[in-house]
């Protein structure tokens, strides 16, 4: 087999660290090829380098035998390289076929031609089975159509090199293995693909090699069929990890948030974007709201810690009405929060970490006495959570938060919330974004809360996620409660079809 | 000598606030030499002594021109902190000018008219100043925090507000008809000179002075120190994280606000409160409340850093008062300080060359000390 690319001696240097040390990597013509490896490991940053949005310090790179200098993304696009990237590129008030022929169309005198452009879109979509309609605005199809349309963006610039970039994130089990069908189907047509992922399942349906990255150096190179799904984790993360949470029988003790009728209004409209919801969370249990981004999630978790108001319906916690309590009454009742944004909301960036882990406590003594901050007890508490949680800076209780690395701002978030003794925790995609290590890491800390008899309402999306964590799952689909599962009894392709509308159910 | 200065350079480079420290003083350096430039153009024989004599000003007749910088200082450095501290709630008081307008007013009309007050009249007349500030500083903070009308524009057309109310209620019950001008407050209602007028004889210092101080230590300690700053800078940093942890970021807000405006109306009654200063009656924006704005970006939103900076325009000030003396306009002052102004806008950029400048250094010396090491 022919090989497409051959990157040779790839080295890219960031100030302070090296993003890509000496990586080698070769495509071979028609295989799925996945780069494996976790947050910071240097996926992205190598395939930028092939994209041509970074230059590389050293290395070369050949495309079909030719060294090649790659400036910019239109030169990659010249060479026949295409790239999903994880956040979609489309405009979404724009067709289907607007979005494909974007920065690439027909016209005569001036005037735009699109029925030659819509032709070769349907032909395309036809040869590698991308059904999707040339004339629907992007903002009324699903997230799994939308990365067909970015997909059939590629193909339409006749790229025969293909990367994509988390491409099964944003997807229900089901959207991915229509994904990995289609994928497959490519590589038979003798596109050459790359998938950049963390997923080692889907690693081992879809791809031929695999090339593992970890901290800027290349691991090794792989054959998928011969490698075990341990081999590859540890490759990846130099340790060997376990993939089971050990975790006892849950002991639900007592209610501790009851939601009832649960209706919220978006932003924009008056339309309800939660509708009726209601679950109990018991001390000393996981719930899970599992369901696809967008359904509703935020929304809910909004209402409940008080970000948003309620437009019907009550919440309850510790027997207290709380359905018109303000942020902080909601807050000093029991209730702890980790956000889905931790930049956003968790985080006051610019303030030290000393002054972020007291973010809720500020006003109470020891910080506080008589209106005034109270200095000795903050740096002796940062320091008390920082030893307790491993949260890891260059400059310890007084560096900016800002300068603090995702999973240590993540861990800075959970060590404050965890540590205030409320008696309900909600964490909102916990471990979004964090690499393996630090998953598992906090996936025991949400178990020990659940064991010292908190009660624990995670909003996930990954599945793995909740299938491990949980002791009961709801299910979201639009903002209604579509079902209840025990974990233990549920597989995840029947969970996607509550997830993704097709069956529901009334809950129990 | 070497040592000392690689030394100087590394312990700036170590620290972000040094850095912005040295761009500041960068940006008045360049100010000054365009100055200088200036000044060359319109008359190079008399340039150098004329420039020398504008950086030399609080000290050309001794302890009396100290004394006016002083006096000079005053209001820039309530204003400045005016912005600086509304700047670290997140707000961008523009309506400095504004709220020290009705500060002025008021303090001029309590001090017409409340001679029955006696000794307490000029505190009278200085608390009055700071509640008119403090209401007029309140009406953008409540539309931002429960309108979320931007301040900038509210606080704009509130300066414009201010200066034709002004202008009418003078005309109406201030105004001096056989002076044709505003009239002049009562003697009692004057700031007290106290010993002061031993220390700086001749100059135009006043109590004013101890009030700016008095005002930079209670806001340095507010936002370092107290939980009322900690949710202050909170806010200003970032609303939505401040309201996630409870705080509430629409008080928050109306009170930076309202502090704001209160510091600007002292300012207001500092600058007129004085014999021989009359508050114009004619419809023209008082600019203080905007050089406020610039001294606040000089001394970095500080407090302390705003006293240093407001001291500076003080000195500048000073200097630029003997500049007929050569012949030249003294507004060539206000060219140089607009200059300053422009650098200090550019600090991102002079921070850049700042911290190019002293990585080059450091690691230059550091390589060039282990070669003479290893000979």
């Amino acid at each position: 087999m022919e090989i497409v690319v051959n990157m040779q001696g790839i080295t890219k240097e960031f100030p302070g660290v090296i993003a890509n040390d000496k990586v080698d990597f070769d495509l071979r013509q028609g295989e799925i090829h996945a780069l494996l490896g976790e947050n910071g490991a240097g996926k992205s940053t190598l395939m930028s380098v092939l994209f041509g949005l970074f230059h590389p310090d050293e290395g070369s790179i050949s495309i079909r035998g030719e060294e090649v200098r790659i400036n910019s993304p239109r030169d990659a696009t010249k060479l026949g390289i295409g790239m999903v990237h994880q956040h979609f590129k489309l405009v979404h008030n724009f067709t289907v076929a607007q979005n494909i022929i974007l920065g690439e169309e027909d016209t005569k005198n001036g005037l735009l031609t699109m029925e030659k452009s819509i032709d070769k879109i349907r032909k395309l979509s036809e040869l590698y089975k991308l059904k999707v309609d040339p004339y629907a605005k992007i903002e009324d199809i699903s997230v799994g159509q939308q990365q067909r349309v970015e997909i059939l963006k590629m193909l339409y610039r006749e790229a025969d090199i293909l990367i994509l970039d988390e491409p099964t994130a944003v997807l229900t089990p089901q959207e991915i293995d229509e994904l990995i069908k289609i994928l497959k189907s490519l590589a038979q047509e003798g596109k050459s693909i790359i998938l950049i992922t963390h997923k080692l399942k889907e690693i081992k349906m879809a791809a031929d090699r695999c090339t593992v990255l970890r901290l800027g150096k290349k691991i090794g190179t792989v054959n998928v069929k011969k490698t075990t799904n341990e081999e590859l984790a540890e490759m990846m993360v130099g340790r060997e990890i376990s993939f089971t949470i050990d975790k006892k029988k849950a002991e639900a003790g007592e209610v501790v948030l009851k939601v009832e009728r649960l209706c919220v209004h978006s932003d924009r409209s008056k339309r309800d974007v939660v509708k009726e919801m209601g679950f109990e969370v018991r001390k000393g249990e996981i719930l899970c709201i599992a369901g696809i981004e967008g359904n509703g999630q935020t929304e809910l978790v909004e209402a409940l810690t008080g970000l948003r108001p309620i437009s019907g319906g009550s919440v309850v916690l510790n027997g207290k009405d709380i359905t018109h309590a303000s942020i902080r009454e909601r807050s000093l009742a029991g209730m702890a929060h980790v956000p889905e944004d931790r930049q956003r909301h968790g985080l006051v960036l610019d303030y030290p970490l000393e002054y972020n882990l007291i973010l809720q406590q500020y006003f109470a003594p020891p910080f506080q006495k008589k209106g005034f901050l109270q200095f000795a007890p903050i740096r002796s508490y940062a320091e008390k959570l920082i030893d307790a949680f491993d949260i890891r800076t260059g400059k310890g209780a007084i560096a900016l938060a800002r300068n603090m690395s995702g999973g240590n701002q993540q861990k800075a978030i959970i060590a404050r919330e965890m540590s205030r003794h409320t008696d309900l925790l909600i964490a909102v995609q916990p471990t979004r974004g964090l690499d393996v290590g630090a998953i598992e890491y906090i996936h025991d800390l949400l178990v020990s809360q659940r064991d010292e008899g908190k009660a624990v309402l995670l909003i996930s999306l990954d599945l793995y996620e909740v299938m491990s964590l949980s002791d009961r799952i709801v299910v979201i689909y639009e903002g209604e409660n579509v079902g209840e599962f025990d974990p233990a009894s549920v597989t995840e392709r029947e969970l996607g079809l509550y997830m993704s509308g097709s069956k529901r159910r009334e809950a129990s | 000598m070497k040592d000392l200065w690689t030394k100087t350079l590394e312990r700036i480079g170590r620290s972000p606030t040094r850095i912005e420290a040295t761009s500041s003083v960068m940006a008045i350096v360049c100010g000054l030499l365009f100055g200088l430039a200036l000044m060359l153009i319109v008359n190079p024989l008399e340039a150098f002594p004329g420039f020398f004599t504008v950086i030399t000003g609080p000290f050309q007749e001794g302890l009396r021109s100290l004394g006016n910088m002083f006096y000079f200082g005053v209001p820039i450095i309530l204003t400045g902190l005016s912005v600086a501290f509304a700047f670290r709630t997140g707000l961008f008081n523009i309506g400095a000018t504004g709220q020290l307008t009705m500060g002025a007013l008021t303090a001029v009309y309590i001090g017409v008219n409340w001679g029955f007050l006696g000794p307490f009249h000029w505190v009278v007349a200085v608390l009055g100043a700071m509640l008119a500030g403090a209401l007029w500083g309140a009406i953008p903070g409540l539309l931002k925090a429960f309108r979320n009308v931007h301040e900038v524009v509210t606080s704009i057309m509130l300066n414009y507000v201010a200066m034709y109310f002004n202008t009418m209620i003078i005309m109406n019950f201030l105004y001096d008809f056989q002076a044709s001008r505003t009239a002049h407050p009562l003697p009692s209602a004057r700031l007290p000179v106290l010993f002061l007028q031993n220390i700086f004889p001749g100059s135009r210092i006043n109590i004013g002075i101890f009030i700016a101080v008095f005002f930079v230590a209670i806001t340095h300690i507010l936002l370092k120190k107290t939980t009322f700053g900690y949710e202050l800078k909170a806010t200003g940093f970032s609303r939505d994280a401040s309201r996630y942890a409870g705080m509430n970021e629409k008080r928050n807000i109306v009170l930076a606000m309202v502090i704001a405006g209160a510091i600007s109306g002292v300012a207001g009654a500092m600058m007129y409160l004085i014999p021989g200063r009359h508050l114009p009656y004619e419809t023209i924006l008082i600019t203080e409340g905007f050089t406020g704005i610039a001294i606040a970006l000089l001394g970095l939103s500080a407090p302390i850093g705003v006293m240093l900076a407001g001291l500076f325009y003080g000195a500048l000030h000073q200097g630029g008062t003997y500049l007929q003396l050569y012949d030249f306009r003294p507004e060539i002052i206000d060219i140089i300080i607009a200059v300053i102004i422009y650098f200090s806008a550019l600090s991102l950029f002079l921070q850049k060359i700042v911290k190019t400048f002293i990585d080059k250094r450091t690691k230059a010396s550091m390589g060039l000390s282990e070669e003479v090491e290893t000979r």
